[in-house]
């Protein structure tokens, strides 16, 4: 068994009498100190499978469907005060922008001596000790001096750090990360990065990495999922999706990259944008950007197709594995 | 690295980070902002002090003549040096009764708005935070307090009352009933400001954090959301103070607040209202003055603490 299942999960929101699906059949595992990247456009549904793994989808959203097993431990059917153990304590969250996560009346040291109080029977000055250790951790300079500053007198990466360190405190055995380095400037993001990474590492802490940054997602995780219109489209390996894509999303998303385009060209995009929620295409939810659709792909909903370590929901690559499999079976 | 020396540097003391801040020295380059709360600082201090700085006791009727009534102030004719502004037409000493009544007037002011402040935070913070059918309930309820002036309301219930229970007993009790009338008729002010500032607050992503750590909801509203809804709630404070003890002063005006025997600023202006054409202005103008100096020095600070509190109103 794995360290964190997810089964088929789904995630609607009512509004206006209408229910809109905002994720669908989301299944993946994770192992324990395993690295895991969900990339996607903006509204993919990267954010709100998050959410849902914390069972902290909020009105009018829900999860309707699917379980999230943690430790063999149903998250989303855990009542609101069993949860609560859960959060913070097992698995904690990394939000995009440092400056709006950290509550801007208490000092660093106060909000830190809160989170471990909340969780554990601690006196303050050990608490004290477990939060300077844990800026230590982060390479925080002088952490004994940041317990008593409020965030706006820190800075954008140092408050990163700080919210790592939060996240550390209680010793978690998974990390949610929302796009911790988006909110940072580019020659901070590569530490942040860094020292995330090195500490999943060093504590064995298992990392659900969300981004749309590939170049990021290669450096750092061993699984990747590509999300799509609030769907998988293609999971596996990180080291394939980056070198071996199969769907043709994928592709686009690795050819729009700047570095895959020469010096004063135009650089590669994928035409259109994603389709809101309300008015998802037929058959496969990526067809009117696609730019090898078949009559089949306007139709019907594709499959998950394996494709050495990758499953991919395209028909176009089922049909061509399939053409494979004729041509080696005719040899 | 040894983890086991760890030195906490030391927190300045609050006197130190209070001389320090922002606040103190907006205050003290502010000319009319420093005026306005000396001032109000003076006037809560001989209100405290009252029963040490008055020269005679109002509320001991063993000490008033009713051949000292209607003296004039030192600085008329027909004067006596012992009573500084002069006496009323029962005989008291003014400055007396005038630091007596400011106390009362302080006192019910300040209660009335901590109970509106309590009421409306309580009721703004579930509205906001939980949102939907509570909010609009509770929103509802407050569109229909506002709907009712507060004076009407007061003169309603402290007229039934006064006329169910009697005179007698509502004068034992009309510093209780003022306060818990006025505090009950303003509450949604407070109620209205704290949801705007929650439905703003709540959103924000260490709202989220909050969460994600496990904190219950008690939790975050009380510990987290509201000391970020405090500024704007100071700034009501200051006005909602001065408001109250103008609706003190009204309903005492109108026979419906503070007996004679214990009187307030607004029963002293009304008792000396009788005489004023009688040439006994200063048993009204006095504590009308004190009144009025009062209320405004509390809503000049209450502007200076709004540009304050707010950055995005700094004015150069």
């Amino acid at each position: 068994m794995s360290f964190l299942e997810v089964k088929n999960l789904e995630v609607s929101f009512n509004l206006h009498s209408k229910s809109l699906k905002a994720l669908q059949n989301i299944s993946f595992n994770l192992e324990r100190g395993e690295r895991l990247g969900i990339v996607g456009e903006s509204g993919a549904g990267k954010s709100v499978a998050a959410f849902a793994i914390l069972n902290l989808i909020s009105r009018p959203g829900k999860i309707t469907a699917g379980e999230v097993l943690l430790d063999g431990e149903d998250l989303s059917k855990l009542s609101s005060q069993e949860m609560r153990k859960i959060r913070g304590n097992k698995v904690s969250m990394i939000f995009q922008d440092p400056m709006m996560t950290l509550n801007p009346v208490f000092t660093i040291g106060a909000q830190m001596i809160e989170c471990l109080k909340a969780h554990r029977k601690i006196s303050k000055s050990n608490a004290t000790k477990i939060a300077i250790q844990k800026l230590k951790q982060v390479q925080i300079p002088s952490p004994e001096m940041r317990m008593n500053q409020y965030p706006h007198e820190l800075s954008g990466g140092m408050k990163q750090r700080i919210i790592i360190a939060i996240a550390l405190l209680m010793d978690p055995a998974l990390i949610i990360a929302d796009e911790p380095t988006t909110a940072l400037d580019v020659t901070i993001q590569a530490e942040i990065m860094e020292l995330l990474l090195d500490l999943c590492e060093s504590n064995n802490v298992a990392l659900i990495l969300i981004t749309h940054d590939l170049g990021v997602v290669s450096q750092v995780t061993q699984k990747t999922i590509v999300m799509y219109a609030g769907r998988i489209i293609e999971q596996g390996p990180t080291n394939e999706i980056i070198n071996d894509a199969q769907h043709p999303y994928t592709q686009g998303l690795i050819n729009a990259l700047p570095q895959q385009t020469l010096p004063g060209e135009k650089l590669n995009q994928i035409r259109g944008s994603m389709p809101s929620l309300q008015d998802i295409p037929s058959g496969c939810s990526f067809n009117p950007r696609c730019d090898f659709v078949l009559d089949l792909c306007t139709q019907k909903r594709p499959e998950f197709t394996q494709s050495g370590g990758c499953s991919v929901a395209c028909h176009m690559v089922k049909a061509m594995k399939d053409a494979e499999k004729g041509h080696s079976a005719h040899e | 690295m040894r983890d086991d020396i760890i030195t906490t540097t030391k927190i300045p003391s609050l006197w130190r980070r209070f001389k320090d801040s922002y606040l103190w020295h907006s205050l003290k380059k502010d000319k009319v902002a420093f005026a306005s709360f000396s001032v109000f600082i003076l006037f809560v201090s001989v209100a405290i002090l009252a029963p040490v700085l008055a020269p005679f006791d109002p509320y001991d009727p063993s000490s008033i003549d009713i051949m000292d009534s209607e003296l004039p102030p030192v600085w008329q004719e027909d004067s006596e040096a012992k009573f500084l502004l002069g006496t009323d037409a029962q005989g008291r000493d003014l400055l007396s009764t005038i630091l007596y009544g400011m106390r009362t007037s302080l006192l019910i002011g300040i209660c009335a708005v901590l109970l509106q402040c309590f009421l409306g935070v309580v009721v703004g913070l579930s509205a906001g935070y939980f949102g939907g059918r509570i909010d609009s309930f509770l929103m509802r309820i407050a569109d229909i307090q506002l709907s009712f002036s507060t004076l009407m309301v007061a003169i309603v219930v402290l007229a039934v009352f006064q006329a169910s229970f009697g005179a007698e007993l509502y004068s034992k009790l009309a510093l209780f009933m003022l306060i818990l009338v006025i505090g009950f008729a303003e509450w949604p002010q407070y109620a209205r400001t704290v949801r705007a500032s929650v439905l703003a607050e709540k959103h924000k992503e260490y709202v989220d954090a909050a969460r994600i750590m496990g904190f219950n909801n008690s939790r975050i509203m009380l510990g987290h959301i509201l000391p970020n809804t405090l500024s704007p709630l100071l700034v009501i404070s200051t006005v909602q103070i001065a408001n109250a003890i103008i609706s003190e002063a009204s309903l005492s005006f109108l026979g419906l607040g503070m007996p004679v025997s214990q009187p307030s600023l607004g029963s002293l202006i009304s008792s000396g209202f009788e005489y004023i054409f009688s040439g006994s202005w200063w048993i009204t103008a006095i504590p009308g003055l004190v009144l009025v100096v009062l209320v405004m020095v509390m809503n000049l600070l209450g502007d200076w603490l709004r540009d304050v509190l707010n950055p995005k109103l700094y004015k150069d």
